[in-house]
């Protein structure tokens, strides 16, 4: 049996946590296929055609696909799941909307957000945000999985020449219509994939000072994190936001200002190589997972951080 | 219009959960329990509803122990007027619940089911999805901000790019983010009135679905720990730990 791999895409690119999911999926089983439903997708197509782990592609093109509402994109995969062992996307927003409506179609019950393949049935994954790691073993003949993509390293782009399989779309669901997408375009790298995170939490006070973040931020090539009282506050947008019910980051180094380090935030960041803290209250509980802490007042902190940075000769991109 | 509002009982979100030594879970003996924080801002946002005319009637259910009562009459005193507890044993997978929920929904005909986006304990993220897929109804996951406008509902979603709005008819399946708004506590007087509405109880033996787990757990462990890290003195000796010991920038 194969694994179908279910493309998150925006009609011109695949997405990066893709990339992950198919690491993933092929652990499961080598023969993946990747579905990919969309609207003048063709380069997607294409660019998925060309990854060596996959070996066939999926494609389904119809205008109602246009914008991944999960009911126009269940009854397509449910059609298609019948030769698959495994149905696998990525546990993030995409992923998370999408495959419980497929599972529950198949009346299968689904494993969420895996950090590790043990076997095609049994799987590792965190439970109680991070605070336990549960080992657990499907026992339906199908599985539904999301994966979590940080734990998955992404796959390679090229070597691969997979056939591209045209399919017939399924009839569009009309209770349901997209509206609009409000997405907030920086040129910085994305959080999700970043080397380097610099995060603000409620310490920051208001969203001008995030201006100090963004300035490191800018010198270190960072993406930008939050803390959920910071977003709640109105500092920062939600996309910003690491942690249980946010986004999940495992950076080369992670920088925590402000941000005392709740529990649901550390489920976000505590598995990042090198985590640096920076809070003047020296008990707060991120100085726990903090390979080094700095216990300052980030207001004068933050300023001599930058200027230490450009002092430096070079710095890692 | 009726709203149903699903509520789970989880161990309170300021609880340091512990594994179980064999391995077998979580300890939950002694452990504070609360109702599951989005699930505080589904019953919020319904109860908001009521209170500008717009509904008529809020049931909360919950599936679970006998004790989950506890979450359903947190939700009676918040606001809304009657409850059912669904009375199950042991672990109930967001699939069964699902199926538990859709015989609910057949009986009392919801215009809007509401709950929370996850729940805190499994984080699994997935029984408003299920519970719209076995209906066949529209799903607005992760709201942050809703608005009626007479049998379509406007709803904005929180997405790793950012929001996006979409616009669900009637009757829809709702799960709400943190951020949807600010829950309010339940008043001493609302508390006391909230022991007077009824609970009603069923089994799934009742509702005639089978909810025997089909993920068996293996094992439960901790996670790695952190080895412990330094306090630096000064923003300069930071940076040069993080160029010439940690070697990430």
């Amino acid at each position: 049996m194969s694994v179908l791999l279910i493309a998150e895409h925006n009609n011109k690119e695949v997405k990066p946590f893709t990339l992950n999911a198919i690491t993933a999926a092929s652990q499961m089983d080598g023969d993946v296929h990747v579905l990919l439903i969309g609207n003048n997708c063709g380069d997607v197509a294409k660019a998925l055609s060309e990854m060596s782990a996959v070996k066939k592609v999926l494609h389904a093109e119809a205008a109602h696909y246009e914008n991944y509402l999960a009911e126009n994109f269940a009854p397509l995969v449910v059609k298609v799941s019948e030769n698959y062992s495994h149905i696998v996307s990525s546990a993030n927003t995409f992923g998370k909307n999408l495959m419980p409506r497929i599972a529950a179609h198949l009346d299968i019950s689904q494993v969420s957000d895996i950090t590790k393949v043990i076997s095609p049935d049994t799987f590792i994954r965190p439970i109680y945000a991070g605070n336990a790691f549960a080992t657990v073993k499907s026992t339906d003949t199908k599985k539904c999985i999301t994966i979590r993509p940080t734990s998955f390293e992404p796959c390679e782009t090229s070597g691969g020449s997979a056939p591209i399989e045209k399919i017939e779309a399924t009839e569009e669901f009309t209770l349901s219509k997209f509206i609009k997408r409000e997405e907030v375009k920086s040129d910085r790298p994305e959080l999700g994939t970043a080397r380097i995170v610099i995060s603000g939490g409620r310490g920051m006070q208001n969203g001008e000072n995030f201006k100090l973040i963004a300035d490191i931020a800018d010198k270190l090539n960072a993406a930008i994190g939050a803390s959920r009282a910071a977003v709640d506050a109105g500092y920062i947008s939600n996309e910003h936001q690491v942690g249980q019910t946010g986004k999940v980051v495992v950076p080369d180094l992670y920088i925590a200002v402000g941000i005392s380090g709740a529990i649901q935030h550390l489920a976000g960041m505590k598995e990042s190589k090198i985590i640096v803290a920076i809070n003047k209250d020296g008990e707060a509980p991120i100085f726990s997972v903090a390979d080094y802490g700095l216990e300052a007042d980030l207001f004068e902190a933050l300023p001599q951080f930058l200027e230490e940075l450009n002092k430096l000769n070079s710095i890692q991109k | 219009m009726k709203i149903l509002v699903a509520v789970k009982r989880v161990i309170d979100y300021n609880v340091q959960v512990r594994v179980k030594e064999d391995g077998t879970g979580v300890v939950t003996d002694n452990v504070k329990m609360s109702s599951n924080p989005p699930d505080d801002n589904a019953i919020e946002e319904a109860v908001k509803i009521k209170e500008a005319g717009k509904a008529t009637e809020i049931i909360a259910i919950t599936v679970g122990e006998e004790k989950s009562q506890e979450t359903v009459r947190k939700a009676l005193a918040v606001g809304a007027d009657r409850g059912i507890l669904i009375k199950t044993e042991g672990t109930v997978e967001p699939l069964a619940v699902a199926k538990a929920l859709q015989k609910i929904v057949d009986k009392e005909k919801p215009d809007l089911v509401f709950m929370g986006k996850q729940a805190i304990d499994d984080d699994c993220n997935q029984t408003g999805q299920m519970l719209s897929a076995l209906l066949n109804w529209p799903q607005a996951t992760f709201a942050s901000k809703i608005e009626i406008k007479d049998k379509i509902l406007k709803v904005t979603r929180e997405i790793d790019e950012g929001l996006e709005t979409i616009e669900v008819n009637l009757p829809a399946i709702v799960t709400c983010d943190l951020r949807l708004n600010e829950p309010r506590y339940a008043s001493l007087p609302n508390i006391m009135k909230a022991k007077k509405k009824p609970i009603e109880i069923f089994t799934a033996a009742d509702l005639g679905i089978d909810i025997t787990p089909r993920v068996q757990q293996i094992k439960v462990e901790e996670p790695p720990k952190r080895k412990a890290g330094i306090k630096v003195a000064s923003v300069a000796e930071l940076v040069s730990k993080l160029k010439n010991e940690a070697k990430v920038i």
